[in-house]
C-alpha cells in the first residue's frame, strides 16, 4: 500500500503521519505538496491534522480550493482510499466528500485528551481488523470537532451504517459525560456512502507507538494496509 | 525639539541624552532618540540587572552557546544539541490576556528557530491572583486560550509548566514562555552580519503600527489605567509563523543565509543594530523597501514597530535568488531592503534622506549600566518572625483542603486546552515531575522543568533562589535525568527601589551558588522588572527552566503509584519547618517564617541517589516533595496512579503531626520499590551517606497515614481525587 499525505500550508500532523506510516509500520510513504496536481500514483490520500491557513475562516475551508483537491476529489470519485484526520476530516467535509458540518467544542475550548471510541462499523477498509463494538484509546486535540448533522441526514448515516466511530467509555458505553466536544450522535468518525473515504476527529498517528500510551491507532493503518 | 517632555515619553533621563550626545557628536532626531530609548530601555538593555548577572555561572563542557543570543545551545552527543529560552510577556498580558500571551509564545519560538532549531516543545509559569475574583479569572482565561491559539496552531506542543496562585500577582499577573528546540550542530546559526555587500533581506509580515514601544513599555510601571496602552500590544498570526517557521529552516538547511535574527522586541531597530554590533560590522537599509502594511508610516513607526512574525537575514549576493524562491514557495514576502557595511554605523534612508546615522555600538554596547542601591527590606524581621498556631485537630480535612488550594490543584483545566501531543514526542503528559520527551530513533531522551517558589523568596531571597535550582534539578531526576543547562526569568518589581534591587541582588547570589554545587551553566534568560501596578510589587519571582538528559527512556519512571504492595520509601530527613509553607498559607492565612533551609551538598547526594536507583531499574515511581509537603505528595503519588492504589505510611517521631504532614523540608522524594529490590536500594542510599526510610507502603484505596502508630489522617483516593479534580473547573463555572 503506498501512502501520501498532503501537506497544505499550516498542516501540523503531516510530519507525524509520515513518521508512523513509513518509519513504524513500514509502508512506502510520500508527502504532497498542495499546491502540485499529482498524487504519484499512491493508493490511499491522508489529509493531516494540523490548522491548514490558519483555520481563521472555517477550519478547512480554504484548504478545499488548493489545487490538489482537484485530484483528490478525482481519486475518492474513482474509489480510492482517502483518510481525513482532525483538520483533515474536515476538509472532508468542507469539499463535500462527507456529509454534515463542524462545530465548536460544547465547552468552548480546546480539547487535547485521551478518548474511548466504539467501532460501531468494522466492515470497513479502516476498521477491518476491529471487532463490532471494540474499544481504541486514541487522543484527541481540536477546537471545532463538534459534529453537526440535521435529523433527516443523521437517519440516513445510521440507516447506511456510515457512523464508523463513536466517543464512548471505556467499556463501550455511550453517555453524554464521554461525548467531550458534543458531536452529533456522538460521531467521531464517518465514512462516505460508498466506503472509500473516511474523516476521524481523533489522531490515530498520536496512538501508534506504545512509548506514546496507546497502540490503538495502528488498528487503523494496519486495516488500511490489510485492504 | 527634544525637550524634557519628549525625553520622559521615551523613558530616558537627562544624563543617558547627555551621554547619548557625547556618544554620536550632536543632537539625535526624533527617529534616533526612539532608537536610542529601544535599545536602552531595561528591557533591551539590562542595565539594571546586568552587573549582577555577570556572579551566574555561564560556561560547561557541553555549553556551544552561553548568554547573548538568541537562546543557550547545549552539546547532547551525536552530533545534536538543544536550543532553549525563557521569556517573559507579563506586562502585555495585564493588557490584554489573549494576545499578551500569544505573542509571548510567538516570540519564544522565534527565538529558537531562528537558531537553526526546529521548535520541539513548550512549558509556561503562570501566576495570577485568586480565582475568586472575576478579573483574575479573565486574565487566566484569556493567558491560557491564547497559549492555546498560538502554540496548537503552529504545531509546537505545550508539554507542561508551572501555575500558581497569589494576591500579588492580581495587578500583575505573570507569563514566561519557554521554549526547547533540537538542532544538528553543524546546522546552527547566529544572528550575525558578517561580510560588507552582503544583502540584508526583511522576511515574514509586513510592518504595521502595532507594538509601537512595547519594549519601552515593559520598562516602567503601571498606573490605574492600563487600557490606554491596548495598542502597544501586537497581534499574533501563528498561521503566518508556521510559514516563517518552515521557509526559515528550509533555508538554514540548504545553508543559503549567513546570518539570522527575528524581530521581537524592539524590531526592526533590534535586528539591524545587533547583528553588525555582533560581527564588527555596519548596517545600511532603505525604509522605502520594507513591505508594510499602512500608509503613510514615518521612520520613527517602521523602525520601532513590533508587528509580528518578521526575520531579517544576511545572505550571501550569490543566494538571494534561491532564498527568495523557498520564501515564495510558503507565500511569504523576502526583500532584500540594504547591506552589510564595513563602516560600523546604522544608517537608514527614508525618500531619499538619511534619517538615522548612528553608531551600531552605542546604541547596542554602551548603555549606561546602573549598580543601584540596595538595601534590606526593613519589614523582612518582622515576616521571617513565626509564632505557631496550634495544629488542627482534623487533619485529613486539611490535606483534602490543600489538595484542593488551586496552585496544588489538578491543571487538566488548564493542559487539555494546550495540544501536548503534537510531533508525537510527548512521552510524560504534563503534571508529572518533569515533561519527557524522546528522540525519535534514539534511546536517550530529554526532560525539561519550570519551577520557582516566589514566597520562600519574598521571605528570604538568598535561600529561594537556591531553593528554585535545587527544586529543579530534583523534579529532574525524579524522571531520571541529569540536568544540563538553566535558563532563568527573573522577575521583579521595580529596579529604583532598593528593597527590590536588594532581593535582586540576593535571589541571584542564591542561584548563582545552586548552579555551582549542581554544575550547570546559565544559558540565558530574561529580567523583568518594573511587575508593579499602583506602586505594589510583586514577590520576587524568579524562574527557572532547566533542561536534563535521560540516557535511556526504558527506564522511565513517573510520580504516580503504579501497583498494590510496593514499599513507600522516603530519601532525606524531615525537620520541622513550617516557614513559607503552602499549609500556613492556605489553611492559617500566614505568611510568615523562615523558609526551610537548604544544603546543596546533600540535596545533590539525594539527586544522584534518585538517578541512579533509576538507572538501575529499581523505582516503581519517583515524586518530589515540596509545596504541601509529605502529605500531599504522598496524596499526589496515589492520584497520579491510574488505578487509584492508595497506601499506608507509618512515623514514629515525636514532631508535632502538622509538622510531619506539611513540612516543606528541602532535599527529598518519595518513592515506591519492589520489596526485592529494596536491599539494593539501602546500599546505593549507604554509599552516598543519604539518609532513606521505609515508611510504608502501597495499597487500598486510601490514603492512611499514622505518626507512632495512631492514624492522623485517613482519605478515600476517591474524595481526593474529587477535591484535587474539580477546584479548578469549580471555580470558573461560578
Amino acid at each position: 500500500m503506498k501512502f501520501g499525505v498532503v501537506v497544505f500550508p499550516g498542516s501540523n500532523c503531516d510530519h507525524d503521519t509520515y513518521y508512523v506510516l513509513k518509519d513504524v509500520l513500514g509502508q512506502e510513504t510520500v508527502l504532497l505538496w498542495h499546491k502540485d496536481h499529482e498524487l504519484k500514483g499512491v493508493d490511499c490520500v491522508v489529509l493531516p491534522g494540523g490548522f491548514s491557513y490558519g483555520d481563521y475562516l472555517r477550519s478547512g475551508a480554504i484548504a478545499r480550493f488548493s489545487p490538489l483537491m482537484r485530484e483528490v476529489r478525482e481519486h475518492a470519485e474513482r474509489g480510492g482510499l482517502v483518510l481525513g484526520i482532525c483538520n483533515g476530516f474536515q476538509v472532508l467535509l468542507e469539499l463535500g466528500l462527507l456529509p454534515g458540518a463542524m462545530l465548536r467544542n460544547k465547552n468552548l475550548k480546546f480539547l487535547c485528551q485521551f478518548v474511548h471510541l466504539r467501532v460501531d462499523n468494522p466492515a470497513t477498509p479502516f476498521t477491518r481488523l476491529a471487532r463490532r463494538g471494540q474499544v481504541l484509546r486514541i487522543p484527541i486535540a481540536h477546537f471545532d470537532g463538534n459534529y453537526f448533522a440535521p435529523p433527516e441526514s443523521l437517519a440516513e448515516l445510521e440507516e447506511q451504517d456510515q457512523i464508523v466511530l463513536r466517543y464512548a467509555d471505556e467499556n463501550g458505553e455511550l453517555t453524554g459525560e464521554t461525548n467531550v466536544n458534543g458531536s452529533t450522535a456522538a460521531v467521531a468518525g464517518l465514512i462516505s456512502r460508498r466506503g472509500n473515504v473516511m474523516g476521524m476527529m481523533p489522531h490515530p498517528e498520536r496512538a501508534s507507538e506504545s512509548a506514546l500510551g496507546s497502540g490503538d491507532g495502528r488498528l487503523i493503518f494496519e486495516s488500511l494496509i490489510r485492504s | 525639539m527634544i525637550d524634557p517632555k519628549v525625553l520622559s515619553d521615551h523613558n530616558l533621563t537627562a544624563e543617558e541624552y547627555e551621554k547619548i550626545t557625547a556618544l554620536i557628536g550632536r543632537e539625535p532626531n526624533l527617529t534616533e532618540l526612539g532608537i536610542f530609548s529601544l535599545m536602552w530601555s531595561e528591557h533591551c538593555s539590562y542595565k539594571s540587572s546586568k552587573a549582577f548577572l555577570s556572579r551566574l555561572p555561564t560556561s560547561g563542557k557541553r555549553v556551544i552557546q552561553g548568554p547573548g543570543e538568541n537562546a543557550g545551545i547545549i552539546d547532547i552527543g551525536d552530533g545534536q544539541a538543544v536550543v532553549f529560552k525563557i521569556e517573559s510577556h507579563n506586562h502585555p498580558s495585564l493588557i490584554e490576556p489573549f494576545q499578551g500571551a500569544a505573542t509571548g509564545v510567538g516570540g519564544i519560538l522565534r527565538d529558537i528557530f531562528t537558531m537553526g532549531a526546529r521548535p520541539i516543545a513548550l512549558l509556561d509559569s503562570l501566576r495570577f491572583g485568586p480565582l475568586e475574583s472575576p478579573k483574575n479569572r479573565a486574565i487566566m482565561d484569556g493567558v491560557v486560550a491564547g497559549i492555546s491559539s498560538y502554540g496548537n496552531s503552529i504545531g509546537v506542543p505545550t508539554v507542561g509548566g508551572e501555575v500558581y496562585f497569589h494576591e500579588v500577582y492580581s495587578r500583575n499577573p505573570l507569563v514566561n514562555v519557554f521554549c526547547l528546540g533540537l538542532v544538528e550542530k553543524t546546522k546552527i546559526f547566529f544572528a550575525r552580519a558578517e561580510g560588507p555587500g552582503n544583502p540584508v533581506l526583511y522576511v515574514g509580515s509586513k510592518t504595521g503600527r502595532d507594538g509601537i514601544h512595547g519594549a519601552t513599555m515593559a520598562s516602567a510601571e503601571f498606573g490605574q489605567e492600563t487600557e490606554h496602552k491596548r495598542p502597544n500590544v501586537q497581534v499574533g498570526d501563528p498561521f503566518k509563523e508556521k510559514l516563517l517557521l518552515e521557509a526559515c529552516l528550509e533555508v538554514m538547511e540548504k545553508g543559503l543565509i549567513v546570518g539570522i535574527q527575528d524581530m521581537g522586541a524592539a524590531g526592526l531597530t533590534c535586528s539591524t543594530t545587533e547583528m553588525p554590533a555582533k560581527s564588527g560590522t555596519g548596517i545600511s537599509i532603505n525604509l522605502d523597501l520594507v513591505p508594510q502594511r499602512e500608509d503613510g508610516m514615518t521612520p520613527y513607526e517602521i523602525m520601532l514597530s513590533e508587528s509580528q512574525e518578521r526575520m531579517l537575514i544576511v545572505a550571501g549576493k550569490e543566494n538571494v535568488a534561491e532564498v527568495r524562491k523557498i520564501f515564495a514557495k510558503w507565500d511569504l514576502d523576502a526583500v532584500p531592503i540594504g547591506e552589510v557595511t564595513a563602516r560600523k554605523n546604522l544608517k537608514v534612508s527614508f525618500r531619499g534622506e538619511t534619517v538615522i546615522d548612528v553608531p551600531v555600538d552605542a546604541v547596542v554596547n554602551l548603555c549606561p549600566v546602573y549598580r543601584r542601591p540596595a538595601r534590606k527590606p526593613a519589614s523582612l524581621r518582622s515576616a521571617q518572625t513565626l509564632t505557631l498556631p496550634s495544629p488542627p485537630k482534623d487533619l485529613s480535612s486539611v490535606v483534602l483542603k490543600l489538595a484542593a488550594s488551586p496552585t496544588i490543584a489538578d491543571k487538566e483545566w488548564v493542559f487539555r486546552q494546550y495540544d501536548h501531543m503534537v510531533q508525537t514526542n510527548t512521552v510524560l503528559l504534563p503534571g508529572a515531575d518533569a515533561a519527557v520527551l524522546r528522540i525519535k530513533g534514539r534511546k536517550k531522551g530529554l526532560a525539561v522543568t519550570l519551577d520557582g517558589n516566589a514566597l520562600y523568596c519574598s521571605l528570604d531571597p538568598r535561600t529561594g533562589g537556591a531553593i528554585a535550582v535545587a527544586e529543579a534539578c530534583r523534579n529532574l531526576a525524579c524522571v531520571g535525568a541529569v540536568p544540563l543547562g538553566v535558563t532563568n526569568c527573573l522577575n521583579f518589581g521595580n529596579p529604583e527601589k532598593p528593597e527590590v534591587m536588594w532581593q535582586f541582588k540576593e535571589v541571584i547570589e542564591g542561584l548563582a551558588e545552586a548552579c555551582r554545587t549542581f554544575e550547570i551553566p546559565v544559558t540565558g534568560g530574561n529580567v523583568s522588572f518594573y511587575n508593579d501596578t499602583e506602586g505594589l510589587s510583586i514577590h520576587p519571582t524568579p524562574v527557572l527552566g532547566v533542561v536534563g538528559l535521560i540516557d535511556d527512556l526504558a527506564k522511565l519512571v513517573g510520580p504516580g503509584f503504579r501497583e498494590e504492595g510496593a514499599v513507600v520509601v522516603l530519601f532525606g530527613e524531615t525537620i520541622e519547618e513550617l516557614g513559607g509553607s503552602e499549609y500556613l498559607r492556605a489553611v492559617h492565612g500566614l505568611e510568615k517564617g523562615r523558609p526551610p533551609g537548604i544544603d546543596l551538598k546533600k540535596e545533590r547526594a539525594v539527586q544522584d541517589l534518585c538517578r541512579e536507583a533509576i538507572r538501575e531499574g529499581l523505582l516503581r515511581s519517583a515524586h518530589d516533595l515540596s509545596e504541601g509537603g509529605l502529605a500531599v505528595c504522598a496524596a499526589e503519588c496515589c492520584l497520579f496512579g491510574s488505578s487509584g492504589t492508595g497506601c499506608v505510611l507509618d512515623f514514629d517521631d515525636e514532631m508535632r503531626p502538622d509538622a510531619w504532614l506539611f513540612s516543606e523540608t528541602q532535599s527529598r522524594i518519595l518513592v515506591s520499590v519492589a520489596g526485592r529490590d529494596l536491599p539494593r536500594l539501602k546500599e546505593l542510599a549507604e554509599e552516598r551517606n543519604t539518609p532513606v526510610k521505609t515508611v510504608g507502603r502501597t495499597g487500598g484505596t486510601e490514603l492512611i497515614i499514622r505518626q507512632n502508630e495512631r492514624e492522623i489522617v485517613r482519605l478515600p483516593v476517591e474524595t481526593l481525587h474529587e477535591a484535587w479534580k474539580k477546584a479548578i473547573p469549580r471555580a470558573f463555572s461560578v
